[in-house]
């Protein structure tokens, strides 16, 4: 199995500078072709995380349906939710469980600028500046057992505060999960904020994972419990539809969803004449991602 | 006077269009503009669609005729809200690519439902001229029941595309049947009655 260092991958902000570099040097000739022949998908512009979604649309375009279902809901049923005290136990099939405060995750890990391209099941894309830290390195934390094979998330319970958990739209607490490689993959990340800020609550404060090439629902929100265990764990939206969602998630454009074709994506950008993009393989991350799942049939595990 | 009544329903019923017109003047149809300009249009047409199936009941209960005048408006506009509906996502969504139309349509069974339900609308407006209501004869009407299996079509393909949340197109779902229902009972009355007579 091909294995990459974390060394090897370039930070994002310097992938940044040297995208922007680039694109900077025939900058005015994209454009003006991009924008005149207003057809579908160009494949070579979605590769491209230089143009990032706005702060506005980032915060106030949301699925978090512990907040509600509408996609304002959470920007608008959020702003009271308390974030501190805060306190995530890892544990499982692990040597020491432990219990980490926000405090104590925040001033352990520093946080990089990690610019990555959020794909929605539903068909629309983002592109966000998340702050965040590598999830392998909080789970070398602990020592976990050989016997760890797959990572389970909880999202917090508090239908008080939450009030689209007071109804029973989900199985709450949100749960997702990964396969142990999956999760120590370098592009796992721990989100703690975005835009260079702390995180809104509307987005998953105070932490929240952040899986680049899978649907974004796999991407649990303020998380409490980090559970390693021995069999592959349940998520709430396989428990939901188990014949629309699967286990792995991967983004799949030759996969459609029951109801959605995954083929393509439209930008979150308040543009109505701009077009959709194809979508990629492990949107856009196979070089990276593509040797976890060498040999299985991605039909069948999708 | 029945005239300035239907002028009224008319400007009333351009208002939908005039409120996504206004939102995509003044840039203000938020991050994700082509599925608000679906959906709004998408809403308006099951609208007009139980407009246009209250008025018959409306005349029923009200014993007012003038409810029925304003059907075929209603039910023009009903056609009229879906075919931008159509075009929103056929044109604007996706650039008349009519591979990837054509695939949506046989595998995703709400676009199937949906769009079925504005196919058998054309026959409808076609012929919604009194001309046409005198050539077709009795058929007319016949052929005009379809309304009711193209609204039960649209609040299908609603149901189909939600995520998880059912409580808007469920609300739908109820008028349309409890419309059809008024509808089913006043007509074995107006049967009864029609038997009464005869007897």
């Amino acid at each position: 199995m091909k294995k990459i260092n974390y060394s090897q991958i370039t930070p994002e902000k310097i992938y940044i500078k040297r995208r922007k570099f680039i694109k900077s040097l025939g900058y005015g000739l994209s454009s003006a072709s991009l924008s005149s022949i207003p057809l579908i998908s160009n494949a070579f512009a979605n590769t491209d995380l230089s143009k990032l979604t706005d702060y506005e649309y980032i915060t106030t375009y949301n699925n978090y349906y512990e907040f509600g279902t509408n996609k304002s809901d959470p920007y608008l049923n959020s702003q009271e939710f308390k974030t501190k005290p805060w306190t995530v136990r890892i544990e499982g099939e692990v040597e020491n469980p432990i219990n980490l405060s926000i405090e104590e995750i925040l001033s352990s890990f520093s946080s990089e600028e990690r610019v990555y391209r959020l794909r929605c099941v539903e068909g629309w894309s983002m592109i966000i500046p998340w702050m965040g830290f590598s999830l392998s390195q909080l789970l070398n934390k602990v020592n976990f057992k050989t016997t760890a094979k797959f990572v389970q998330f909880e999202t917090i319970y508090d239908p008080e505060q939450m009030i689209g958990q007071q109804k029973s739209i989900l199985n709450w607490p949100y749960t997702e999960g990964l396969r142990i490689d999956e999760a120590m993959h370098p592009l796992t990340t721990v989100v703690t904020g975005l835009y260079g800020k702390s995180l809104p609550n509307q987005n998953g404060a105070p932490l929240r994972i952040f899986v680049p090439w899978k649907y974004g629902f796999k991407s649990a929100k303020s998380i409490v419990k980090i559970k390693l265990v021995k069999d592959m764990p349940n998520s709430s939206w396989m428990i939901t539809s188990p014949r629309e969602y699967g286990f792995y998630s991967n983004v799949n454009p030759n996969i459609d969803h029951p109801r959605w074709s995954q083929a393509t994506e439209r930008p979150i950008n308040g543009d109505m004449f701009a077009p959709r993009i194809k979508t990629l393989m492990f949107n856009g991350y196979a070089d990276e991602v593509a040797h976890l799942y060498s040999g299985m049939d991605l039909k069948k595990y999708f | 006077m029945i005239k300035y009544f239907r002028l009224i329903v008319f400007l009333l019923s351009l208002i939908p269009l005039i409120i996504i017109l206004m939102k995509i003047f003044f840039d203000n149809l938020g991050p994700e503009p082509i599925k608000e300009i679906t959906n709004h249009t998408g809403n308006w047409t099951l609208l007009f669609l139980i407009f246009t199936l209250s008025m018959s009941p409306l005349k029923k209960i009200t014993n007012i005729n003038i409810w029925i005048s304003f059907r075929r408006m209603l039910g023009l506009f009903a056609f009229f809200y879906a075919s931008l509906h159509m075009l929103t996502y056929t044109g604007l969504d996706y650039r008349f690519d009519l591979t990837a139309i054509s695939k949506d349509i046989i595998t995703k069974k709400y676009i199937f439902a949906g769009f079925t339900a504005w196919f058998l609308l054309i026959p409808l407006a076609l012929t919604s001229s009194k001309k046409m209501m005198i050539l077709l004869k009795h058929n007319w009407k016949k052929l005009h029941r379809l309304i009711y299996l193209i609204s039960i079509l649209g609040v299908i393909h609603f149901i189909w595309l939600v995520k998880k949340d059912l409580t808007e197109p469920l609300i739908y779902l109820i008028i349309i049947l409890v419309l059809l229902i008024l509808r089913i009972r006043f007509n074995k009355n107006a049967l009864l009655l029609f038997d009464n007579k005869r007897s």
